[in-house]
């Protein structure tokens, strides 16, 4: 079957926030780039961002991009690559004045400066006391940020390629990435967009659970095509679960609101984190404060009828104040909790959030492999970006704010880096004969089945299955007979069947493609919580409560082929400054 | 509870029909989103878009016993049964409830969407008083939905003439923006009888916003520039 190929310098996949602040990039650096996008570019999940960018301003008081990169470090858990965290923390005031300039809607002080809000673990002095960090356009930051690096696009006439899923990565016999395979939605025909550089800026994955805040269209695309390729999976077990989400909804809830110095409460009205965190309190990392809520909720200290969510509590901030700085937030809180936080507090439970492991990738936003005896191989023509990426600089927990930093700033250094590539890599290499053999083999496969369980009662399985199994504490047993579970459902995904068997907009078709990036993300996240004997971050083992640096101050690698593990040293030396050594993590 | 559908695909029907389903619904099952998930378990080939089932990211748009709105936050208790859905109106459909938007972003494209400031950039933040920034409130929070623009009878009569309510509301949020120099173009181009002065203040744009803005505010307030500088 003859396809229809296409050519272009560069191809994004994804039009989220990482995603198109490096289109703007190769495209105002006068490349031919395709972006490719399931959905219309401001739909993507970083409008969904609430809280605020993470940069060392100093709008507020004293701040140093050194204190952002000890916080970032502290909060990683010592996970994090301290090389990329440094690039991340000083290149971040310089991404967020550039997005001023292109026109991002910020608050702004009395004297016209951008408004910074405290977040959670953000300090100054190395940990002393907390800091206004957290650059913000009300709680709506992410959805001002989307639709500004859009708006700017627009003026660079960027070409979109809307609603296009992108389905394998195609790489030749030396592994060098030639471009994706994509599918067009509404015509159901299959193209290979072929390029001399191929950038993942796919986003996340939360739909592995039941609980998350994310959105339906997070379902670790970028992960699948790269485990499918052959390019392993990085510290998958460390997945955040955010303190507030609506119960019941699973909807997010920005630390914007403890930031703005709203609290949370047990059933007695015991503002409880006082005992977990005394001196951050409500704004200690977030694994800590998920930590402490499910604590209190398993000893019979939960609010509501069946004790099984906590209250967050607002309303002395003043209607104003909400109505100014979390306008968003009392929309939400009236719509799906039914509760105006102007009276009363918002019930919230730890919901899944934000995925810390991704394809592994450097501080220039290059994928990089063990190869040849190199633990970090670079590979030809391969860079990803954002959440789909593990540079890595959220380690074994993210701080609230540094994911949109980590956009910015990775985006535009994965650019920067292809622009590099091609200038000294002219011309495109011959695509290999069986390009698109993985992608047909896919789609074939699903025309013909015809009989087998639906997608959605595997996936279904598969959510209840992690939220079951790899939640915010972990047991060995449990882990164990969820490595068992999860792998008899990747062997369902393979036999599922979709009725619908329409070329145009089939969206069958699209959730049983995405099955088989989510179950992907699933089994490498079971594997390799199973795997890692610590609890570390995100990370709690009920065996192994404390963190071992001797044994496990190492980054996970989990191959789809073979379903296995292997390790590689965490960056400890950071590009100029000084290393931070790993100590007791308290707040 | 029960639904009808407005269900059309062109690789196999020959013309469109309304098919009525009857779910059975989980008390967790809140807004009309739910519902139509809980459909789509049932009969696959119901297509729609959706992502982020809370109001923000604009793909659920869709007509709902006979008004545009979101379906992630439109509460199933509000609703009257059968609920009736269709696609949003005026707009090409692509398949069940999914419209082609082209003709929508063409014209939110052709207000020129993005800061115009020639000025060299300042080594830090553009400053911004809080009360210039409060001007933008009430405009920039659009998310592209096109709840407005599909139930205004002037856009259904000239979307390719006509801006649309979406479009000129963001029009009005670059307008607006202390740090923007090229209003005077903007006006410019929008002094034309069809791009602004379609708009007849029929209001529907406001009474549909998911999100609570004004176009038609905005609109008053383009003219008013006009008015101010002709005089």
């Amino acid at each position: 079957m003859a396809l229809s190929r296409r050519s272009f310098d560069a191809v994004v996949v994804g039009a989220g926030g990482a995603g198109l602040r490096a289109a703007l990039q190769l495209s105002e650096g006068g490349l031919s780039v395709a972006v490719v996008s399931k959905v219309f570019p401001t739909r993507s999940h970083t409008v969904a961002a609430q809280g605020g960018i993470g940069a060392a301003l100093g709008n507020m008081g004293e701040d140093s991009w050194l204190w952002h990169m000890y916080d970032t470090v502290k909060g990683s858990d010592w996970l994090g690559d301290q090389d990329t965290i440094e690039f991340m923390c000083r290149e971040a005031p310089k991404a967020v004045y550039e997005l001023e300039h292109y026109g991002m809607p910020f608050d702004r002080n009395e004297n016209g400066t951008v408004y910074q809000r405290p977040f959670g673990g953000h300090s100054q002095n190395f940990g002393e006391r907390p800091v206004q960090r957290s650059c913000c356009a009300a709680d709506r930051t992410g959805h001002a940020m989307l639709h500004t690096l859009y708006q700017r696009n627009v003026r660079a006439r960027t070409h979109f390629f809307v609603e296009w899923m992108a389905l394998d990565l195609v790489r030749d016999a030396s592994g060098q990435v030639l471009g994706v395979t994509a599918l067009e939605m509404e015509t159901g025909e299959v193209t290979i967009l072929q390029a001399r550089a191929t950038l993942f800026a796919t986003g996340g994955a939360g739909r592995i659970y039941a609980s998350t805040t994310n959105a339906f269209i997070n379902t670790g695309d970028g992960l699948g095509m790269a485990a499918r390729a052959g390019i392993p999976l990085e510290d998958m077990e460390f997945w955040q679960f955010h303190p507030t989400g609506v119960a019941g909804a699973g909807i997010l809830i920005t630390e914007g609101v403890r930031g703005e110095g709203g609290y949370l409460l047990n059933k007695s009205g015991e503002r409880f984190m006082e005992r977990y965190a005394p001196n951050l309190k409500d704004l200690a990392s977030r694994d800590v404060v998920s930590r402490a809520m499910a604590t209190e909720i398993k000893e019979g200290r939960g609010a509501g009828p069946h004790g099984d969510y906590l209250l967050l509590k607002l309303d002395h901030l003043g209607p104003e104040v909400i109505d100014k700085r979390l306008p968003g937030i009392r929309e939400i809180s009236k719509k799906f909790a039914n509760v105006d936080p102007v009276k009363d507090p918002v019930p919230v439970v730890p919901t899944a959030h934000y995925m810390m492991g991704g394809i592994p990738a450097n501080y220039l936003g290059e994928v990089v492999v063990p190869h040849g005896g190199n633990p970090e191989w670079a590979v030809p023509g391969f860079y990803a970006a954002g959440e789909c990426a593990c540079a890595s600089v959220h380690g074994a927990n993210r701080l609230g704010t540094n994911s949109l930093t980590d956009l910015l700033v990775f985006g535009k250094a994965a650019a920067d880096s292809i622009v590099k590539f091609l200038a000294e890599n002219p011309g495109h290499k011959d695509l290999p004969e069986d390009a698109a053999d993985r992608t047909l083999a896919r789609l074939a496969r699903l025309d013909a089945q015809k009989s087998g369980e639906s997608c959605a009662e595997v996936a279904n399985e598969m959510r209840r299955t992690m939220q079951l199994h790899c939640g915010v504490f972990r047991f060995p047993d449990l882990l164990a007979e969820g490595v068992k579970k999860i792998r008899g459902i990747a062997d369902r995904c393979s036999r599922t069947e979709i009725r619908d068997k329409s070329r145009v907009f089939n969206t069958a078709r699209i959730e049983a493609l995405e099955l088989d990036n989510l179950i992907e993300v699933a089994r490498a996240s079971m594997v390799s919580a199973e795997g890692r004997k610590e609890s570390r971050g995100a990370h709690d083992r009920a065996d192994h409560p404390n963190r071992d640096d001797v044994n496990w101050l190492k980054h996970s690698l989990w191959y789809k082929d073979g379903d296995r593990l292997e390790y590689k040293p965490v960056h400890m030396k950071p590009l100029t400054a000084r290393t931070i050594e790993p100590k007791v993590r308290t707040y | 509870m029960r639904f009808r559908i407005f269900r059309y695909d062109p690789d196999k029907d020959d013309r469109p029909a309304m098919r009525d389903y009857d779910v059975a619904l989980d008390p967790h099952d809140r807004m009309l989103l739910d519902a139509l998930v809980r459909i789509k378990e049932q009969d696959d080939s119901l297509s729609l878009r959706r992502s982020c089932r809370e109001g923000v990211c604009g793909s659920d748009a869709m007509n709902i016993n006979g008004k545009n709105g979101l379906a992630c936050v439109t509460k199933l208790a509000d609703l009257k049964e059968p609920v009736e859905l269709r696609p949003l109106p005026g707009l090409p459909i692509i398949r069940d409830l999914i419209v082609d938007m082209t003709q929508f972003f063409k014209q939110y494209h052709s207000i020129k969407p993005y800061l115009i400031n020639e000025d060299p950039p300042p080594e830090r933040e553009r400053l911004q008083s809080p009360e210039e920034r409060e001007e933008l409130d009430g405009l920039y929070e659009c998310i592209l939905c096109a709840c407005c623009s599909t139930s205004c009878p002037s856009f259904w009569w000239n979307p390719d003439k006509f801006v649309g309510p979406a479009g000129l509301l963001q029009a009005y949020r670059f307008i607006a923006d202390s740090r923007d120099q090229a209003a005077s173009a903007r006006l410019d181009d929008l002094e034309d009888p069809y791009r602004l002065f379609r708009c007849h203040s029929i209001m529907n744009c406001v009474e549909v916003c998911p999100k609570n803005l004004n176009p038609t505010r905005a609109i008053g307030k383009i003219k008013d520039l006009m008015v101010k500088r002709s005089v």
